[in-house]
């Protein structure tokens, strides 16, 4: 328990060659490796469009407004994230609460929404291992629900610790790489959500696709 | 939550079994990782022996075919992921935060997890042997031969969750080393000071971070389709093969880089202290090694030449591929351009150096001859395959791997390893690797193809095979007469001393071996091989050099504490893995361990307020 009283501990002023934060720099190279990991994800999915040697296809069971609706929510939660990190820099402390119970709210109800749509999917009969369709969707929609999950926990941890009045100016860094993760995970489902739902989300079975 | 962190008290100490477990030094944790990967080394080759033997005669029943490919699946995927990799993640621990004048690295306990999950990943992939199920189907596993139908076992899944836990491991310490090397140099350092190790592990690092996640998804798209019935690498579901090859190279040639550059960047920092002479064009070697991290993102379909990509992509490739010798070639000139001139000392060091350029030019244009699309097609699938990655791998890795250990080993145990032996042990190594390689060229080219059991009495290929398989008892024999060397370096009292080479590097200017803290005061840096500068400036003002052991009040240095958490972490992440092969029970154990670690991880300073005391 003796640190537990130490809330500085995490922004110790640190010297560094380049004089950026050596967890920021971590956290950037990491969202770089993460890219390569949604990409090779992605270009899977892009190279088995039109690829389903059998039904369900996008046309038959993609919503688009369903999906436009989380997909407000989910950006409306990366708004919510930069007034957390606001509120922590301006260590207005009942601030920080509400944004970070905002973020974390917006982000479950794209996680429900989410579940909502696999569901929603398995009873139309697409499971992942019905056709290339299924099986690319729901791994690549699926590792990013992850993401937002995981993004969900470490709020959860922030807003844990921010009870005890640990976040303030001082520890405005811990808030910060959350929400560079949380925005990275957000700009990823923009990707997605152009290319699976407004893009790829009329394909209607196998052979070339409308428009490529 | 902080009283999951309270528990247990929090360790220290520098003694005993558990000091080692809790560790975060990074000295420490390189020698974790160089017993390791020792060990493996004996593993991989042992089963390398096995495939000697049963090839050593035509028409041999030494072995089952079914064996065969278990063994060469095991050696290649240990000696390229368990093997060389953590060699090399060896010498960044111990060299780097001294090269550049550090204390540590920029995330201590990462790097401790780091350790830890790459030795839960190496036990659960050699758990394999425990159940008699092992992957079989090449280190490059192309589908659609490790689909389930074709693969019933678990072996492959071994492989595959093993692989993934060994990415974890890979991409947490490449994350820590990219943010060690931008952001912890001495002052005065800069980028164009930098030693050249130092510039090759900043570069692999940034190429792991970038190749890893791609091989994680080939991966996990494998594991999904043995597993959870899909069909991405399935033609009975619409899925295409290729698409493994492509995930798989678009890793695998970077990966390749990976296991090259390290070994490049020691004999960068060996051949000048033995030559008498500063490295010679650092620029374009630090240039040349950028642009080979660049290039090999594109070249990856070299390894795809026979699938048929068509005329265009082949020539695109072929094009590449011999783009990015011009790099290397680069590189071989300036260590040349080192050596011209030079009062050259044949160390054993320097032996093996000089072992690397020598058979790194050898692998190098037999590399060049299947970039050439039309006459790979001829090699593909040969031994001359197998003959040209040895002369690159074994060759160029492995002897740039024992050069680094003659070298920097003393500054670690702060014992010489015995030149008489050392010699021995290199003149032993380079005969017998050429005895076991040199003739698969040959062989290869006759049309022997890799990867299977046995050849026809009547094929010829006999006597070669023969050759072969006497030249591994060679190198056999040589790595005997390394571990006798090195048993007997550690009896003996330490006589090393600071500085036995008159090296350039501030590692030199340190106690052997250092202490835990490295530098008592953070050096100031002038220029490139600072260590060189400061002798000179001493001799030429008649002056003694500063003292290798500083006194200093260690209440003033301020050291991370060890932890359990990177162990704890590192069990669940195991677990995690291991439950796929068994029951998702464990999986979700293991979840449970990881997050709890993580939890009591950051809820626990760097540094105990109470340390170093």
């Amino acid at each position: 328990m003796a640190h537990a009283v130490d809330p500085g501990h995490a922004s110790e002023a640190e010297q560094t060659t380049t004089g950026l934060n050596h967890r920021k720099l971590l956290m950037w190279v990491f969202l770089g490796s993460d890219c390569l990991f949604f990409g090779a994800l992605i270009a899977t999915y892009m190279v088995y469009r039109g690829q389903s040697l059998n039904g369900p296809y996008p046309i038959d069971i993609i919503d688009v407004p369903v999906t436009t609706i989380s997909t407000f929510v989910l950006l409306c939660s990366s708004f919510a994230m930069v007034q957390a990190l606001a509120a922590t820099n301006a260590n207005d402390q009942r601030g920080i609460k509400i944004w970070l119970l905002v973020v974390i709210l917006l982000g479950a109800t794209f996680i429900g929404f989410q579940m909502y749509e696999f569901n929603a999917f398995k009873n139309e009969g697409l499971a992942l291992g019905t056709n290339l369709f299924g099986a690319s969707f729901f791994t690549l929609t699926g590792f990013h629900g992850a993401h937002v999950t995981l993004g969900i926990i470490w709020l959860l941890g922030l807003l844990i610790i921010s009870f005890k009045g640990r976040l303030g100016p001082a520890t405005a860094l811990d808030v910060e790489l959350a929400g560079l993760y949380w925005h990275f995970v957000d700009i990823v489902w923009i990707i997605i959500f152009t290319l699976l739902y407004l893009i790829a989300g009329f394909d209607v079975g196998p052979g070339p696709t409308p428009g490529g | 939550m902080a009283t999951i962190a309270g528990v247990l008290a929090r360790p220290s100490g520098y003694a005993g079994v558990w000091s080692w477990i809790t560790t975060v030094d990074h000295k420490r944790i390189g020698i974790l990782y160089g017993f390791t990967a020792f060990i493996t080394f004996l593993v991989a080759g042992i089963e390398a022996g096995v495939m000697r033997m049963q090839l050593a005669q035509a028409d041999s029943t030494f072995i089952e075919p079914d064996v065969f490919n278990q063994m060469f699946t095991m050696h290649a995927t240990a000696m390229v992921f368990m093997v060389i990799m953590p060699f090399s993640a060896a010498f960044f621990n111990l060299i780097i935060p001294l090269a550049i004048g550090a204390r540590d690295v920029a995330f201590p306990r990462l790097n401790a997890l780091s350790y830890w999950v790459f030795l839960f990943g190496t036990l659960l992939f050699h758990a394999s042997f425990l159940v008699n199920q092992l992957p079989d189907a090449g280190w490059f596993s192309y589908a659609s031969l490790t689909e389930k139908p074709y693969s019933a076992n678990a072996g492959l899944d071994f492989w595959a969750i093993s692989l993934l836990v060994l990415g974890v491991s890979s991409i947490a310490a490449a994350l820590n080393f990219i943010v060690t090397i931008i952001n912890m140099r001495a002052p005065g350092l800069s980028m164009m000071r930098l030693p050249m190790f130092t510039w090759m592990t900043l570069i692999t690092s940034i190429l792991l971070v970038l190749a890893f996640p791609v091989i994680t998804v080939g991966l996990v798209e494998l594991t999904m389709d043995r597993n959870f019935g899909t069909h991405f690498f399935m033609p009975q579901g619409g899925g295409d093969p290729l698409l493994w090859q492509h995930l798989f190279w678009v890793f695998g040639h970077p990966e390749v880089y990976i296991l090259i550059l390290p070994p490049m960047g020691v004999v960068s920092e060996v051949l000048p202290p033995y030559s008498r002479k500063p490295l010679f064009g650092y620029p374009f070697i630090v240039f040349s090694g950028i642009v080979i991290g660049i290039m090999s993102w594109a070249v990856w379909s070299h390894h795809m030449f026979t699938v048929g990509l068509g005329p265009v992509a082949n020539s695109v490739f072929t094009i590449t591929t011999m783009l990015i010798a011009v790099p290397t070639g680069v590189k071989i000139f300036n260590w040349i351009g080192t050596l011209w001139g030079g009062s050259i000392e044949f160390s054993t060091s320097m032996l093996f150096a000089l072992g690397f350029v020598a058979l790194f030019i050898v692998g190098g244009l037999s590399g060049v001859s299947h970039a050439v699309s039309s006459s790979d097609a001829q090699q593909q699938d040969t031994y001359y395959i197998v003959a040209h990655l040895h002369y690159v791998l074994f060759g160029g890795s492995i002897f740039g791997i024992f050069a680094g250990i003659y070298y920097w080993g003393p500054k670690f145990t702060g014992r010489l390893l015995g030149e008489k032996l050392g010699k021995l042990h290199f003149w032993l190594m380079f005969i017998g690797m050429n005895v076991t390689f040199f003739p698969m060229h040959f062989v290869g080219m006759n049309g022997m193809p890799r990867r299977v059991y046995t050849y026809p009495a009547d094929s010829g290929f006999e006597v070669f095979n023969v050759i072969s398989s006497l030249g591994y008892i060679i190198l056999f024999l040589s790595i005997a007469v390394f571990i006798f060397n090195y048993l007997r370096t550690m009896r003996k009292e330490p006589d090393a001393g600071h500085d036995p080479w008159d090296g350039p590097g501030l590692e030199w200017s340190i106690s052997s071996p250092p202490p835990p803290y490295n530098f008592a005061e953070i050096p100031q840096v002038e220029g490139r091989d600072q260590y060189w500068i400061v002798k000179q400036r001493a001799e030429a003002a008649g002056q003694p050099l500063p003292p290798a052991e500083a006194h200093v009040d260690l209440h003033t240095i301020h050291m991370p504490s060890p932890s359990y958490w990177p162990v704890v972490i590192a069990v669940g992440v195991a677990l995690l893995g291991g439950g796929i092969l068994t029951h998702f029970a464990l999986s979700f154990v293991g979840g449970i361990i990881a997050l709890i670690g993580t939890v009591g991880w950051a809820n626990e300073p760097a540094a105990a307020q109470e340390s170093h005391h």
